[in-house]
Order: C-alpha cells, then sequence, then structure tokens
C-alpha cells in the first residue's frame, strides 16, 4: 500500500520510539494548547464588558441627608444604603461586645474615622440577596433597630451587623471615599 | 457500515463495553468517522472540504450563540448592540469578525467541495441522494447567511433585506401579499429583523441535520474518488481514521491560518463599509451588492431587463435566479454519461474548465459591479451559458462523447498493478 511505512521511517536507532511517535505527540499538542488558547476568550467574553465596567464607581451628594434619616441609591445595578446615623444608634451599636456577633466588626471598622454617623452599605441580604426592609420612611427595621429581611428574617443592626436569622455576613460594606464634606464616592 | 472489510469496533475498557450495551454512540462514530469506515486509498485534497465545510460551520455556531448573548435585535438598538460588541464585550470584536469571515470560509469551503462534486461526478448514481441532500443544506445555508447580514441594521443589512423581499414581490397576483407577510411591514422594521434573528438562530441547526442525513446517506455508497471507478476491493480503502483525519487536520491547520490572517490583519476586506452606516429606510445606498458568496447568483437576477412576452423582466430575473440553482436538483439525471470521473471525460473536461468555470467567474465579476454596460452584456451571455451547460451540453455530451479507459480498479490506478496482484 502506498501509505505503508518502511522500516526506515517508521523506527529510530535508539529506545523504539518512532519518528512518526514524536510527530503525533507534537501535533496533537500543538492543537490541544491552540483549543485552550480558544477556550479563554470563548469564556471571558461573559465577564462584564467595558461599559458595565465604567459604571463601577458613582458619586452621591449626601448633603439632604438628615440625622436618622437614609436613602436608596444604586450602585452597579444593585441597592445601596446610605444612612446617617442618630447618636442613640452609634452608642447602640458601639455598646454590642464583638463576642455576641456572628461576624465580629465594629462600627469603626465599617465606617470613615471621624464619619462614623454615615453608615455606607449594600442593601443586598448576605443570605440570599433580598433587598431588606429598615432604609425608607416607615419600614421594619428589625428586632436590633438597623435593617430586616422579610425573604428569610434576617435582622441586622444599627451597623447592620448579622444579629439574628440566616444571613452569615454582615451587610456588605463597599469600598468608598468623603471626597467633601457633602459628596462621597462610592466604588 | 458500507464494505464488509471494515473494522469492527471493539470497545477497550470496561466503560466502553457498558456504554455499547446501552447506547452505542462512541461505535456510530467509529464507524462515521472513525477506523471503521474505508475510504478510497487515492481520494486527492479536493475531498477535503466536505469536513472543513463542517468545522466552519461549528465555527459560526460557537460564534454566533456567543454574539446572541450580546447582540438585541430590536430596531431601535440592534445596530448600537453590534457596536457595543465591537467595543465592550471581551474579544467581541474577535467573535464578530470571526463569525463575519467565518461564512465567507464556510461558503468557499462548500463551493470548492460542490465543484468537486461537479467535476468528479459525484452526483451520480448511487449518490443522488447524497447531491439532493447537499443541496438543500446550501439553500438553507444561503437563507441563514443572508438573513444574518441583515441583523446588524446597517445600510446594506436594511437594502439587502428590502431587495430580496422584494424579490418575492415579482410573483403574479400574490407577490405583494407575500412579501408584506415575510416582513410583517411594508419595509423591513423590527417585525422583520425580530423573524430574521429567530430563524438566523434555527436554521443552522437545521442545517446540521442534514449534514446528518448528507452523511448517512454518503455512507452507504461510500465515498466517491478521483477515478470514478467503485470500491472493488480490501486493497481500495483505507481506514477513515488516522489516514483522512490527519489529512484533513492538516488543511484544517492551513484554513485556520488564512482564517487567522483575514480575522486579525484583513477582518474587513470582505465586507462593505456602506454597513457600518445605521440603517436608514430614505435613502438607499449607490451600490446595493450581497456579500461576494452571491454574486454569480445576484447577476443572473440582473441580467433580465426586458420583458419577454407577457412575462416581465423582473419575474424573468427571480425566476432564473431560483431556477439557476434548482437546476442542480436535476443534474443526476441530466448528465447521463455513465462515467463519473471528468478526468476520463475528454469533452466534459473542456467544456467544465473552459465553459462553467470561466463563465460563473464572469457572473461573479458581474455580480459584483455596478448595473451598467458593458457588466450587463456580459451577464446575459454568461447566463445563457449558465443554463446551456446544464440544459443542453451536459445531456448532448453523453450521447456524443467518447470516454477515455478507465482502470480497471483505483489501486491499479495508483500502483499500475492489477487489484490481485498489489499489496
Amino acid at each position: 500500500m502506498a501509505t505503508v511505512e518502511t522500516a526506515e521511517s517508521a523506527v529510530s536507532e535508539e529506545g523504539g520510539v518512532r519518528r512518526r511517535d514524536f510527530i503525533n505527540i507534537a501535533a496533537v499538542s500543538f492543537a490541544g494548547a491552540g483549543a485552550v488558547a480558544t477556550v479563554f476568550p470563548l469564556v471571558n467574553q461573559m465577564n462584564p464588558s467595558a461599559d458595565v465596567l465604567a459604571l463601577a464607581s458613582i458619586e452621591v451628594d449626601i448633603s439632604a441627608i438628615e440625622e436618622g434619616q437614609s436613602i436608596k441609591t444604586s450602585w452597579r445595578k444593585q441597592p445601596i444604603f446610605i444612612r446617617n446615623l442618630t447618636a442613640p444608634e452609634i452608642a447602640e451599636a458601639n455598646a454590642v461586645s464583638l463576642d455576641e456577633l456572628r461576624d465580629p466588626e465594629t462600627l469603626a471598622d465599617r465606617t470613615t474615622a471621624g464619619k462614623e454617623n454615615w453608615l455606607i452599605t449594600l442593601g443586598v441580604c448576605t443570605h440570599l440577596g433580598c433587598v431588606p426592609l429598615g432604609a425608607a420612611q416607615g419600614e421594619v427595621k428589625g428586632e436590633y433597630g438597623g435593617y430586616f429581611c422579610p425573604c428569610h428574617g434576617s435582622h441586622y443592626d444599627t451597623a447592620a451587623r448579622i444579629r439574628k436569622g440566616p444571613a452569615p455576613t454582615n451587610l456588605v460594606v463597599p469600598e468608598h471615599e468623603f471626597l467633601s464634606d457633602t459628596v462621597v464616592k462610592i466604588g | 457500515m458500507s464494505f464488509p472489510w471494515a473494522k469492527h469496533y471493539t470497545p477497550s475498557t470496561e466503560f466502553g463495553q457498558w456504554m455499547d450495551e446501552k447506547l452505542p454512540l462512541p461505535r456510530f462514530v467509529y464507524n462515521s468517522l472513525g477506523a471503521g469506515y474505508p475510504a478510497p486509498r487515492n481520494l486527492n485534497y479536493m475531498w477535503n472540504f466536505g469536513s472543513l465545510a463542517g468545522i466552519f460551520l461549528v465555527v459560526q455556531i460557537v460564534t454566533g450563540i456567543i454574539l446572541a448573548m450580546h447582540y438585541a435585535a430590536n430596531a431601535d438598538i440592534a445596530f448600537d448592540s453590534v457596536e457595543h460588541i465591537m467595543r465592550d464585550v471581551n474579544s467581541g470584536w474577535m467573535f464578530r469578525y470571526a463569525h463575519a469571515n467565518g461564512a465567507s470560509f464556510f461558503f468557499m469551503a462548500i463551493y470548492l467541495h460542490i465543484g468537486r462534486g461537479l467535476y468528479y461526478g459525484s452526483y451520480k448514481a448511487p449518490r443522488e441522494m447524497i447531491w439532493l441532500l447537499g443541496v438543500v443544506i446550501y439553500l438553507l445555508a444561503m437563507a441563514t447567511a443572508f438573513m444574518g447580514y441583515v441583523l446588524p441594521w446597517g445600510q446594506m443589512s436594511f437594502w439587502g433585506a428590502k431587495v430580496i423581499t422584494g424579490l418575492f414581490e415579482a410573483i403574479p397576483l400574490v407577490g405583494t401579499p407575500i412579501q408584506e407577510l415575510l416582513l410583517g411591514g411594508f419595509a423591513p422594521d423590527n417585525a422583520a429583523l425580530n423573524r430574521f434573528f429567530s430563524l438566523h438562530y434555527l436554521l443552522p441547526f437545521m442545517i446540521v441535520g442534514v449534514i446528518i442525513l448528507h452523511i448517512w446517506a454518503l455512507h452507504i455508497p461510500g465515498s466517491n474518488n478521483p477515478t470514478g471507478v467503485d470500491v472493488k476491493g480490501p486493497q481500495d480503502t483505507v481506514p477513515f481514521h488516522p489516514y483522512y483525519t490527519a489529512k484533513d487536520g492538516w488543511t484544517l491547520g492551513l484554513a485556520l491560518i488564512f482564517f487567522s490572517i483575514m480575522l486579525f490583519f484583513m477582518p474587513n476586506f470582505l465586507g462593505h463599509a456602506e454597513n457600518y452606516i445605521p440603517a436608514n429606510p430614505l435613502s438607499t445606498p449607490a451600490n446595493i451588492v450581497p456579500e461576494w458568496y452571491f454574486w454569480p447568483w445576484y447577476a443572473i437576477l440582473r441580467a433580465f431587463t426586458v420583458d419577454f412576452l407577457f412575462i416581465p423582466a423582473k419575474l424573468l430575473g427571480v425566476l432564473a435566479m431560483f431556477s439557476a440553482i434548482l437546476v442542480w436538483f436535476f443534474l443526476p439525471w441530466l448528465d447521463k454519461s455513465p462515467v463519473r470521473s471528468g478526468g476520463y471525460r475528454p469533452l466534459f473536461k473542456k467544456f467544465f474548465w473552459f465553459g462553467l468555470i470561466p463563465c460563473i467567474a464572469v457572473l461573479g465579476y458581474c455580480g459584483g459591479a455596478h448595473a451598467e454596460e458593458p457588466f450587463v452584456m456580459m451577464s446575459q451571455i454568461a447566463t445563457a451559458y449558465y443554463f446551456a451547460h446544464f440544459l443542453i451540453i451536459l445531456p448532448l455530451l453523453s450521447s456524443f462523447e467518447k470516454p477515455e479507459p478507465l482502470p480497471n480498479s483505483i489501486t491499479e490506478a495508483v500502483t499500475g498493478k492489477p487489484l490481485e496482484q498489489a499489496s
């Protein structure tokens, strides 16, 4: 047959490794590396696109938020709670011993130094992602005076720390920075 | 499947054994694309384009599914969503260019595959059904490509949709209602865009289905070969794997190199700048031309400029364009020569290389050019010749032509020794 291997081309001098084995392994490895290199963009295209990432930071004017009030805004298509804590609420949060907490953090850990009254958190329950109540006027604030998630009954305290219910961790504090006394940049 | 000496599948692992008893899918693949399919030993490189077309169909489906993740089929934002893919989506530009150029590579492969069939008589008995299914695949691919080209909703997209659906308006009496039915309106708009997107997503999977039938039909008689002589014994064949998988792999590598050159260095070479202008229903581009792979048919459409008897020129052009492809359905019965391969048909060979191929090249060139002289006249002559080739020359050739003597077997053609003695 035209395709039969001759003894010279098929077998090398030593070890019984055929030249064709080398060609096979080289070709398949090359094709395999190419396939892997192709798979990367095929998967990576599902990551957030440039226009989504361009929305990654927002600036919020907080001058109109009175003490004891909070607002809901939106960052990366997720709700953000910005709360101006009252002095009793701050005191209540600071009075809690860290031992009692499921996810131990102090109010100072969760706020900016000198602006401990500004509690900025994601409005996303850490259990399964519902929006907790307590940010808008007249909503239930839960047993600890912070936030209450109606989906599965998680209670957060005035520092938005988990105190009761199924949620594993405190409400997430996004990276933020005060550009001035009245403008905060989130993200 | 087809020959008694085909290698038998034997599962090498216990799991393979278990699987083979429950769902013999590995056996099926082994028998159709693996060592269990004996293929003629003398297949030349023209036999590589079927698998290549299949692979480019897979490229189209994969990139297409990805594009559909980011595209919005709404006339208000379709164009912007394509720009979003180009600028914002991670590697989105690559997927869009791969999809646009992949279509050209698919058609290039399919044309070489069809040309191979035309020259080597692969459409003749007992392979008529393979050929007919292939024509169906080609028609589906044309519809898919046309609707896909509408989706970016640029100027060429819009006016392409208008012109092509306008073809149906040429049908007497019911033409206008049919065009309105196809568009869901009086001109291309949101309704048309949405249905084109839906069908553009559906048709490739129908093509896959017909390809499975195409390969199934192929495995009954087995592959044709450059001599056109039937396989007569085990010495005439080699197992498809590894012989033809390796050979196909080599040309796949070459094709991917050319594809990469197009994709990364000249992605818009085959496109129209006009299609980067958003669709404008009030302004027609100076020269509406389809993609290159439709040029020959487009030239036939435009070749009819005068009414004939009671038939208007518009209807004649449409009928001729569809007939130019539909005539392929009758090809196995128009060409009555018992000799399959053009290599042993001295007259057919001349008419093929110096008649049909230049004729299609002229049609292609005219289809891409402006509709003015001398291109209209050239299209008319070439159109006449095109139909003459299939309807007059091929039927007559089979009675006039004296074929050259055929080899007794494939093995004899390859080795010069008779089948029994060759080793």
